[in-house]
């Protein structure tokens, strides 16, 4: 019986991915026991560094790679021993340009389609190709097609059975601004149909741009899952770092106040406020630091930005 | 059962053909022509029979027979390496499909071509040399029976395959002399002795001697060993074929 487990945010999960480890033959471990749950209907955004595994979590997802263990759910059904019922709510847009190149468009997507199973819809494939602006393609063989078609027909070809999750493995790897860009509307076309959809980028532009939420692989091991609004209100964060004339030993009673810290070797102060708040606080801090007769040598401010956030936490890559 | 995926892959594979006839169908047909031109009635006219059979005519079954196993093979080996020579392999793998079903896509595609050749071959032959067929329903059993297991020989080397020349060496170093070798142009019994037993190693001969006591009733080994070779061979590539999608073997990662 199909189920949807509850998760956070209200929204159930329809993929659960639940230890999944993957080491390949040679000895290189793509992935350590990674635990995931995508919520029905948002744009998650797996971000991380080349060879982090986010092609291979997708892999054993869509059944291209076999997980050395762990387990995985779609729509509450294993992704192995129910692989047909699985497999049939899920489409997969490679990383790679996978087509055959003497196919016509839309012979194509009937293929990717019958492969599904499904029996012939033109109506609905005619819908799919209208979306990606690839109805006045139909006719062309995929060889005459420039590089951002065929990346739309790929998507195509994943849409052609109608699919709940859609897996996109760097949509936008390898195109140019404007192509980029009109990737994104698709996408966001695609979630107002209601689709799920799980896309590897590394674009953080991408990921802020799109995502619901974000999850960062770093060295196969996930490391940060976090709601983009929350990360982008970091973002709104900033840090006044303030060098004193003389160390302190401590934060003076006068100048406590939240967000306040002193440096290690007491030379300076930090303070941490939002830039969107109505009051800052930085007037009153430093009203209260003259007050205080506490001098001041120099002060910088700097805003840490989610490229930051994401450097850091895969810092240890490479 | 996704028996639509498995006929939507046997239909692209036959629309392959149809895009690729001359390399497919008509070059085949030509070639194995030629073949009984030359050897059937310019050089068998001079040859004595064989077994009571004209030269021309005992020389048909064994061209058909070696024009089915190159072609089954082939074909085969090019219709599941392609998708994975241009990537496409993961709309296999990702599709809610099983591996028989995959299999009797592909293989079916292939031995279904096998067997367009076979026919047309047959008739161009009858148009060079006077043909009977003794036993015809033992000759389509043969046919079949060849077409699949050779097809499903050649998908084992698609998938075994990880460049072009591996594609081409088995079917160039082991199939076509097994073939040749395999009294295509002559009885055994014409062999002495030694090499006599030395092909009877080679799993060739039986099928060409079983098909051809289905035209004219003379063979050069028992009927039943040569169907029970095959049936056997049928085993060994469909219990390979089957590790190879259970382990994953060059599909998987």
């Amino acid at each position: 019986m199909t189920h949807e487990t509850p998760t956070g945010a209200g929204q159930p999960a329809v993929l659960s991915i639940n230890g999944v480890s993957k080491t390949y033959a040679g000895g290189f471990t793509a992935l350590k026991s990674v635990d995931l749950d995508i919520r029905k209907g948002e744009i998650f955004a797996l971000l991380g560094p080349n060879g982090a595994g986010k092609t291979t979590l997708i892999g054993i997802v869509c059944g291209l790679v076999t997980a050395s263990s762990g387990s995985v759910n779609v729509f509450g059904h294993d992704i192995n021993g129910d692989f047909r019922l699985t497999r049939a709510r899920i489409g997969l847009v490679p990383q790679e340009m996978s087509i055959d190149m003497f196919t016509k468009v839309k012979d194509a997507v009937a293929y990717s389609r019958g492969l599904f199973g499904k029996p012939a819809d033109p109506a609905y494939v005619e819908q799919v190709l209208r979306d990606l602006s690839l109805w006045d393609k139909r006719d062309e063989q995929m060889r005459a097609l420039s590089g951002g078609m065929k990346r739309r027909v790929m998507i195509a070809k994943a849409l052609s059975h109608d699919p709940d999750i859609l897996f996109l493995d760097e949509p936008t790897a390898g195109v140019d601004v404007e192509l980029r860009q009109g990737m994104w509307q698709v996408i966001e076309k695609l979630r107002q149909r209601g689709k799920t959809i799980i896309l590897t980028t590394h674009y953080i532009q991408e990921a802020e741009e799109m995502a619901d939420r974000v999850g960062v692989i770093r060295q196969g091991e996930i490391v940060l899952v976090e709601e983009t609004a929350t990360l982008m209100a970091k973002l709104g964060r900033k840090q006044l770092t303030l060098q004193l004339a003389e160390p302190l030993s401590a934060v003076p009673e006068a100048l406590a106040v939240e967000g306040l810290t002193l440096s290690e070797h007491g030379d300076a102060l930090h303070f941490d406020y939002d830039t969107r708040a109505d009051r800052t606080g930085i007037t009153t801090l430093l009203a209260n630091l003259n007050a205080a007769g506490v001098s001041v040598r120099d002060l910088e401010t700097r805003q840490s930005s989610l490229e930051e956030i994401f450097v850091d936490l895969v810092g240890g890559a490479s | 059962m996704n028996w639509r995926g498995a006929l939507t892959i046997y239909k692209a594979e036959m629309a392959r053909t149809g895009r690729t006839l001359m390399q497919s169908i008509l070059a085949p047909v030509i070639s194995t022509s030629l073949y009984f031109v030359v050897f059937g009635a310019a050089i068998g006219s001079r040859m004595e029979s064989i077994d009571g059979v004209g030269y021309g005519a005992f020389i048909v079954p064994g061209l058909v027979m070696m024009m089915i196993l190159m072609q089954s093979v082939s074909n085969a080996a090019i219709g599941i390496y392609f998708p994975k020579f241009n990537g496409t392999v993961y709309e296999l793998l990702s599709a809610p499909i099983s591996a028989l079903e995959i299999v009797v896509g592909f293989v079916g595609a292939a031995a279904t071509k096998s067997l367009i050749l076979g026919a047309l071959v047959m008739v161009t032959a009858s148009f060079f040399v006077p043909m009977e067929i003794q036993h015809p329903l033992a000759m389509i059993a043969f046919l079949v029976m060849t077409s699949v297991t050779f097809s499903l020989f050649g998908f084992i080397i698609g998938i075994w395959a990880d460049n072009f020349e591996q594609l081409n060496i088995v079917p160039m170093l082991i199939v076509t002399p097994l073939t040749f070798l395999g009294g295509s142009f002559y009885s055994i019994s014409v062999l002495p002795p030694f090499w006599q037993t030395v092909t009877l190693f080679n799993p060739v001969v039986y099928l060409i001697s079983g098909f051809r006591w289905s035209f004219y009733g003379v063979s050069d080994v028992d009927i039943g060993i040569s169907l029970a070779a095959i049936a056997g061979f049928f085993a060994f590539c469909l219990f390979i074929v089957w590790r190879m999608f259970k382990t994953g073997y060059r599909l998987k990662t």
